[in-house]
C-alpha cells in the first residue's frame, strides 16, 4: 500500500511536471491548444487520394487521405505478406534440398537486413530498371506492355486495368481533374456500385457457408450428402455477382498510351508498388518463420494417427494438421500484421503520401501545431494497433482450444 | 534314392551392389529434387532463379573496378577495357568506407571507437557466454562509462563523478538496510543518487576538473555517423532499457492496482506507435516537455526515445520470462520466507531474465535496424551518409555498390547475432520444464 501511495504521488508529480512545461512552453512561444487548424484550407495537393481532395480541401480532409492512404497500403501489405509467407515457410519446410534452401535465403536476407533499406532498394530498381513511358511509342518500341497488352511497367508507376461501369448508380460525384492532376487510383464516382458489389459478394460468401452447414447437417442426419453442394455454394456467390455486373454494364478500361504518357486504367505509383512489396517481402519473412514454426509445433503421431484412421493427405492437413497449427500461428501473426501497420510510417522514405506526411509532416510545417499534430498521429496510430489486435483476440478466442 | 539336392553352394555371394538409382549423388538428387512431378517442377524453377540471378550479379560485381577516384573514371575504364556489360564501380567503397563505418569522426581518433568496441566486448563476454571468467563483470560495469568517454572525449571526470552516483546508491542499499529498513533502503537507494546528481554531480565535476584536468580531445556528437552512430544508439538503447524494462514487466505481473494500469499504459502508448513517430516528437516536441531553456543535443534525445520505446519491448520480453517460470518458484521462495524484492532478485529475476535473453537479442536485432531510420531526423547513419556520398559530385549517381555494401554490413551483424540467440535457445532447451 505505502509503494502504491508514493509510485502514485512520483506518478502525479511527474505528470504535474510536464504539464506545467507545456502550458509555460506554449505561452512562451505564443501558442493555444486548439484543433481549430483542421477546418482551415490545406493548400498541397496530394498525389494519391482515395477520397475527393484538392488543395482547397481542410486539413482534416487531408489528414483522412493520408489515413486512408496509410490503411490501403497496409491492407495490401497484409494479404501479399500472407501468401508469401505461407508459401515460404511451407516450401522451406520441402524436401526438396534446393527449394528448402533458397527460401532459408529469402528469409534469412529479409530478416538481417534493415526495412528502409529494402524500400529504397525496390524504389530504386522501380524507377531505374523500368522504361519510361516513351519507350512504348512507335512500331518497334523498346518496351511492350504485359499480360495482353494491358499492364504496363513504366518508371512512372504501374498502369493496371481498372473496371468501369457504363450504367453507374453514381454516388459522391468528382469533378474531372483539370489542372494537369491526375485522377486518384480509385475514382469515387463509382463508390455506390462497389459498395452493391461489395455487399452482395459478402451476402454470397454468408449464404454459401450456410448451404455448407445445411449439407452437413443433412449429412450428419441421413448419411448422404446432397448432391451438388459444391456448385450450389460457387453458384451463390458468383451468380448475383456476374448479374449485377451485366447490369451494371461494367467494362474494363485498359491503360493506353496517349502523347507522353498513359492514361486510362489504374496508376499505381512507385512508391505505392515499393512501399507495398517491401513491406510484404520483410514481413512475408518473418510469417514464414511463423508458419514454420507453428507446423513444427504440431507433433508427427497428429499426421500419422491421421494417416491411420485412414484421412487422405490433403484431408488430414486440412482437418488435423492446420487447425492445430492456426491456434500456435495465429496470435504471432497478429503482431506481425501490427508491426507492418507501423511500418507503413517509413513510407515518408519514397514520399508516399501516408497520414505521416499530410497530418504529420506538411499540415504541421505550414500550421506549425507539432503538439496538436502528433498527438493526433500518435492517437491514429495507437487506436488502428488497438482495433486490429482486438479483432484479431476475438478471432483468436474462437479457434482457441477450449480447455477445462 | 537319397534326397540330396543337386548343388549346394558352399560359400557365400558378396552382396551385389544397389542399383545405381539407389545410391550416393544419384539417389539423393533423386529423392531430394524429383521425387514427383510437383517437386521437378520446383527444382527446375529455382535453378532458373538461381541461375537468373547469378547471371545478373556474378559478372557485375566480380569484374568490379576498385581503382578510381570518380564514377566517370569508373564508367572510363569500364569503356577502355572493353568489356561488353556494366561492372560495378567498387571505387567508392574503397574511398568512402571509413565515413561508412565511423561518419565524420576525426580520423587520427579512430582507435577511441575500436577500443570501445572491444571493450564492449569484453563487457558482454560474461553476460552472453557463461564459460567466460566472472571477474570480467568488473569491465561489463566500468564499460558504460568508459565508452562513454572514450566515445565523446573530454574531461575523464563527468563520467566518473556520474558513476559515483550508482556507488552511493549500491552504499545506501547495502548498508542502509540496518537503520532504515529494506524498503526505506531502496527508497533511499533511488532518492539519493537522484539529488547527488541532480545538485551535487555538476559542480563537483566543474571543481575536479579545474582542479586536477585529466580529459582527451572531446568529439561533439554531429561528428558521429555510420555503423558507429547505429551501434553506440542500438546499444545505449538496450542497455539503459534493460533496467527500466525489467521494472516495467514487474510492474505489469504485480498485483498494486495503480502500478499495474500505468505500467500497462505506458507500454501499450509506446508500442501502438511506430518508432519514426517517436523519432520526430524527440524532435519536435522534446523542448515542450522540458523546463523552458533546457536544450540538449539530438543525439541524447535520440537515445533517450529509442530507450523508452524498446523498453516497453524488452518488457513485454522480461514479462514472457517471468510468464514461463513454474508457479512452484514463486511460491517456494514465499515459503522460504523471503519478501517481494528478496524473492525478485535471488529467485525469479535470475531464472526469468536467462530464458529471455534469445528475446532480448531478438530485440535488439530489430532495435539496431530501427536506428536506420535517425536518417529523417538528420542523423547521419549509414543511409544518410549514402545520400551524403551521392550528394559529392565525385559519386553523383552510384547506388547499388552503397546499398549493397550496407546491407551487407547489417546482414552480417543480425545475422551473427541472431546464430547466437538459435545457439542460446537450443542451449537452454533441457528438455524439461
Amino acid at each position: 500500500m505505502t509503494i502504491q501511495v508514493v509510485a502514485f504521488a512520483l506518478i502525479l508529480a511527474a505528470i504535474w511536471f510536464l504539464g506545467r512545461n507545456i502550458v509555460h512552453n506554449l505561452e512562451e512561444l505564443g501558442k493555444d491548444f486548439n484543433f481549430a487548424f483542421l477546418n482551415s484550407r490545406a493548400g498541397y495537393d496530394i498525389n494519391q487520394r482515395l477520397i475527393e481532395y484538392s488543395n482547397d480541401s481542410t486539413h482534416g480532409r487531408a489528414a483522412l487521405v493520408g489515413i486512408l492512404n496509410t490503411l490501403l497500403v497496409a491492407f495490401l501489405g497484409c494479404i501479399l505478406a500472407t501468401i508469401l509467407g505461407v508459401i515460404a515457410g511451407v516450401l522451406r519446410l520441402s524436401k526438396n534440398w534446393i527449394v528448402g534452401r533458397l527460401m532459408t535465403v529469402y528469409v534469412e536476407g529479409f530478416r538481417n537486413i534493415p526495412l528502409l533499406l529494402w524500400i529504397i532498394l525496390i524504389f530504386a530498381v522501380m524507377t531505374e530498371a523500368t522504361p519510361q513511358p516513351r519507350d512504348f511509342r512507335g512500331e518497334d518500341a523498346e518496351a511492350s506492355m504485359i499480360l495482353g497488352d494491358s499492364v504496363a511497367v513504366t518508371n512512372r508507376g504501374i498502369y493496371v486495368p481498372n473496371v468501369v461501369f457504363t450504367r453507374s448508380l453514381g454516388g459522391n460525384e468528382m469533378t474531372e481533374a483539370a489542372d494537369g492532376v491526375e485522377a486518384a487510383i480509385i475514382p469515387s464516382a463509382v463508390a455506390m456500385d462497389w459498395l452493391l458489389v461489395l455487399v452482395l459478394l459478402v451476402g454470397g460468401v454468408l449464404a454459401s457457408k450456410a448451404i455448407g452447414r445445411w449439407a452437413t447437417k443433412t449429412q450428419e442426419a441421413t448419411g448422404i450428402r446432397p448432391p451438388a453442394t459444391l456448385w450450389m455454394q460457387i453458384g451463390v456467390i458468383l451468380g448475383p455477382f456476374v448479374l449485377v455486373m451485366i447490369a451494371l454494364g461494367a467494362t474494363l478500361d485498359l491503360p493506353e498510351l496517349r502523347g507522353f504518357n498513359f492514361s486510362g486504367g489504374i496508376h499505381m505509383r512507385n512508391s505505392l508498388i515499393a512501399l507495398w512489396f517491401a513491406l510484404s517481402l520483410y514481413t512475408g519473412a518473418f510469417i514464414a518463420e511463423i508458419v514454420r514454426a507453428g507446423i513444427l509445433a504440431v507433433s508427427r503421431g497428429q499426421t500419422e494417427a491421421a494417416f491411420a484412421l485412414g484421412l487422405r493427405p490433403n484431408r488430414t492437413m486440412n482437418l488435423v494438421i492446420l487447425p492445430q497449427a492456426m491456434r500456435v500461428i495465429i496470435p504471432p501473426l497478429i503482431s506481425q500484421y501490427l508491426n507492418l501497420t507501423k511500418n507503413s510510417s517509413l513510407a515518408i522514405a519514397v514520399g508516399y503520401m501516408d497520414v505521416r506526411s499530410t497530418l504529420g509532416g506538411i499540415t504541421i510545417n505550414q500550421t506549425g501545431r507539432e503538439l496538436e499534430g502528433m498527438l493526433l498521429l500518435g492517437l491514429f496510430y495507437l487506436v488502428t494497433s488497438l482495433v486490429i489486435s482486438g479483432a484479431m483476440n476475438i478471432y483468436n478466442n474462437s479457434v482457441k482450444l477450449k480447455e477445462r | 534314392m537319397t534326397n540330396t539336392p543337386s548343388f549346394v553352394r558352399t560359400q557365400m555371394l558378396d552382396p551385389k551392389d544397389p542399383p545405381i538409382t539407389e545410391k550416393g549423388a544419384v539417389k539423393w538428387i533423386r529423392e531430394n529434387l524429383f521425387s514427383g512431378w510437383l517437386n521437378t517442377i520446383l527444382t527446375i524453377v529455382s535453378l532458373y532463379v538461381i541461375y537468373w540471378v547469378l547471371a545478373h550479379i556474378l559478372p557485375w560485381s566480380v569484374g568490379g573496378i576498385w581503382n578510381a577516384e570518380s564514377l566517370t573514371e569508373c564508367r572510363e575504364i569500364r569503356d577502355a577495357s572493353g568489356i561488353g556489360y556494366d561492372v560495378a564501380c567498387w571505387a567508392v567503397i574503397a574511398d568512402r568506407w571509413h565515413q561508412l563505418l565511423f561518419g565524420f569522426y576525426p580520423s587520427e581518433l579512430y582507435w577511441r571507437p575500436i577500443l570501445a568496441l572491444i571493450l564492449f566486448g569484453v563487457a558482454i563476454a560474461p553476460i552472453l557466454f557463461d564459460t567466460a571468467p566472472r571477474k570480467l563483470l568488473i569491465v561489463t560495469a566500468i564499460m558504460p562509462f568508459a565508452a562513454y568517454w572514450l566515445l565523446w572525449g573530454g574531461t575523464i571526470w563527468g563520467p566518473l563523478v556520474t558513476a559515483l552516483g550508482f556507488v552511493i546508491g549500491w552504499a545506501v542499499l547495502t548498508y542502509g538496510a540496518a537503520t532504515l529498513g529494506a524498503l526505506g533502503a531502496t527508497i533511499g537507494a533511488i532518492v539519493v543518487p537522484l539529488l547527488y546528481w541532480l545538485l551535487v554531480a555538476g559542480p563537483l565535476s566543474g571543481i575536479l576538473g579545474a582542479a586536477l584536468p585529466i580529459g582527451i580531445e572531446a568529439v561533439p556528437s554531429d561528428r558521429f555517423g555510420g555503423f558507429m552512430l547505429a551501434i553506440v544508439i542500438g546499444v545505449a538503447g538496450i542497455v539503459m532499457s534493460l533496467p527500466l524494462g525489467i521494472f516495467l514487466a514487474l510492474g505489469r505481473q504485480s498485483d498494486l492496482f495503480i502500478i499495474n494500469k500505468c505500467s500497462v499504459i505506458f507500454i501499450e502508448v509506446i508500442r501502438g506507435v511506430p518508432l519514426i513517430v517517436w523519432l520526430f516528437t524527440a524532435s519536435l516536441l522534446l523542448n515542450y516537455f522540458l523546463p523552458p531553456g533546457t536544450n540538449f543535443d539530438l543525439m541524447l534525445r535520440v537515445i533517450i526515445m529509442v530507450t523508452l520505446f524498446s523498453s516497453a519491448y524488452i518488457a513485454e520480453v522480461v514479462r514472457g520470462g517471468l510468464a514461463a517460470l513454474p508457479r512452484g518458484q514463486y511460491e517456494g521462495a514465499d515459503s522460504l520466507g523471503l519478501d517481494y524484492w528478496q524473492s525478485m532478485q535471488l529467485i525469479i529475476l535470475p531464472q526469468a531474465l536467462k530464458i529471455s535473453i534469445p528475446g532480448i537479442v531478438s530485440t535488439f536485432i530489430g532495435l539496431f535496424k530501427d536506428t536506420t531510420l535517425v536518417v529523417f531526423i538528420g542523423l547521419l547513419d549509414p543511409i544518410g551518409l549514402s545520400n551524403a556520398i551521392r550528394a559529392d559530385s565525385a559519386w553523383n549517381g552510384i547506388y547499388w555498390e552503397l546499398f549493397i555494401f550496407i546491407g551487407l554490413c547489417f546482414f552480417i551483424f543480425c545475422f551473427s547475432m541472431s546464430r547466437y540467440s538459435q545457439w542460446l535457445e537450443r542451449k537452454l532447451n533441457t528438455g524439461h520444464r
